[in-house]
């Protein structure tokens, strides 16, 4: 989908299991219905008494630049940045060349 | 495609060195399962049967390429070593001669071999570089791709690509020799915060790698083959670009692919442990690696980009979602500049 602001791509990542799009333009992020309770509702988890400080995560990330595409909280799920379950295929052929 | 007289040459000098042993009097067809592997312009590759012959680029000069094809000689395990220790005239350009090795399978990119290809490099930048070598050519090949770039119609996308060339600094951009390595400098506020303001509080102090490292120059997944085909170990193939330089513009193609949301971050992690694990030289063993991958893994971003423009003009195709991926990079290190790299971007 186009960003509605400056129309540029925007690009789905998930966040804390919530589904997000950011433009990779102006970086303006767009909720779903519903999207926005459910990043308030794991906010409150997160800084509950009971909640420890940080989730545990099965896989941080490593270190990113700070000009790098956004990566979600979580990986392997198959919807952050362009690389979700089955390859682009423009990528594999970026892997091989010059 | 028509066969030019290079090709034809190449390919018959191919299977002569493959065949040295059969009497081929008639240019039958060769039953070994000869191919073109490459027919460019700077860059023409065929193989019969176990041997490959390659024709260098126009420019290459003769005592540059030996020195590299002499390096690779004395790096067997590392580096594919060639048939012949010097290159052959054909047709006004250089040739060498190789064993075949069997590559990375394209169709299959998910097996490509991560911890291999580290370790290799890891090992290739503890060599002691041998006298002689000329420059790593990785930076020349960057500022190539821009010339091509401005030769190109402008796109929406070729501004943000230049601008980000712009911000590198000379050296990364071959107006400069690599004379200092980048993150050699200790780095005023590296520091794991939001505060862009904040004090110097852990100021990078490793040891890092000066430019006297041997360095592949253009390392990707066709760089790699197993040899003895099919199932030898896996060394680096290419000495075109090979020399003394910065030894993280080995580990910038992965770490700008992983820096573009392309590469899993996992692939990313499993090659950044094995060039550590290997004991490469061009990141500290531990901890934030970005301060020193950053300016080469820009240049990459940029080179990328450039070359996708380049080529998707030509072709009169929009960018696709993978090279726009590329070209926003771009765009976003405008905002960022190499000496504030080191924070994050969380």
């Amino acid at each position: 989908m186009q960003c509605p602001k400056c129309h540029a791509p925007m690009h789905t990542y998930n966040r804390n299991g919530v589904q997000i799009e950011q433009c990779s333009g102006c970086r303006g992020i767009f909720l779903d219905y519903g999207e926005l309770e459910a990043l308030t509702r794991v906010e409150s988890q997160w800084s509950g008494p009971a909640a420890p400080p940080q989730a545990p995560q099965a896989y941080p990330a490593p270190p990113a630049p700070a000009w790098g595409a956004p990566h979600g909280g979580h990986h392997g799920g198959g919807h952050g940045g362009h690389y979700g379950g089955k390859r682009h295929k423009s990528f594999g052929h970026m892997l091989f060349s010059s | 495609m028509t066969a030019t007289p290079l090709l034809s040459a190449l390919t018959a000098r191919a299977r002569a060195k493959a065949h040295t042993h059969t009497r081929t009097t008639t240019p039958t067809p060769c039953p070994c399962g000869a191919e073109t592997l490459t027919d460019r312009p700077d860059a023409t590759v065929v193989r019969h049967a176990d041997t490959v012959a390659k024709a260098h680029a126009p420019d290459t000069t003769p005592a540059e390429l030996t020195a590299r094809l002499t390096t690779a000689t004395h790096l067997p395990g590392i580096l594919l070593p060639p048939l012949t220790p010097t290159p052959t005239d054909l047709h006004g350009r250089l040739v060498t001669f190789w064993p075949y090795g069997t590559p990375v399978d394209p169709e299959d990119p998910d097996a490509a071999p991560w911890e291999d290809a580290a370790t290799l490099l890891a090992r290739l930048h503890r060599t002691p570089a041998p006298p002689g070598l000329p420059p790593m050519r990785g930076p020349a090949k960057a500022a190539q791709a821009i010339t091509r770039l401005r030769a190109t119609t402008p796109q929406p996308a070729t501004t943000p690509v230049l601008a980000a060339w712009a911000t590198l600094p000379p050296w990364a951009r071959a107006e400069a020799p690599m004379r200092e390595a980048p993150g050699v400098h200790p780095l005023p506020g590296h520091t794991h915060t939001h505060t862009a303001t904040a004090t110097a509080t852990a100021t990078h102090t490793h040891t890092h790698p000066t430019t006297t490292t041997l360095c592949h120059g253009d390392l990707h997944l066709g760089q790699l083959v197993r040899h003895p085909a099919p199932d030898g170990p896996w060394l680096l193939i290419d000495v075109d670009d090979l020399g003394i330089g910065t030894p993280t513009w080995d580990l910038a193609r992965p770490a700008a692919w992983y820096a573009c949301g392309l590469l899993p971050p996992d692939e990313w992690t499993r090659f950044l442990t094995a060039y550590r694990t290997a004991g490469g030289p061009a990141v500290p063993p531990d901890g934030d690696p970005w301060p020193a991958l950053d300016v080469a893994a820009r240049a990459l971003t940029v080179q990328t980009a450039a070359l996708a423009i380049v080529k998707a003009t030509a072709a009169d195709r929009p960018l696709d979602d993978v090279q726009q991926a590329v070209v926003d990079a771009c765009a976003r290190m405008g905002s960022v500049p190499p000496e504030l790299a080191h924070e994050y971007a969380k």
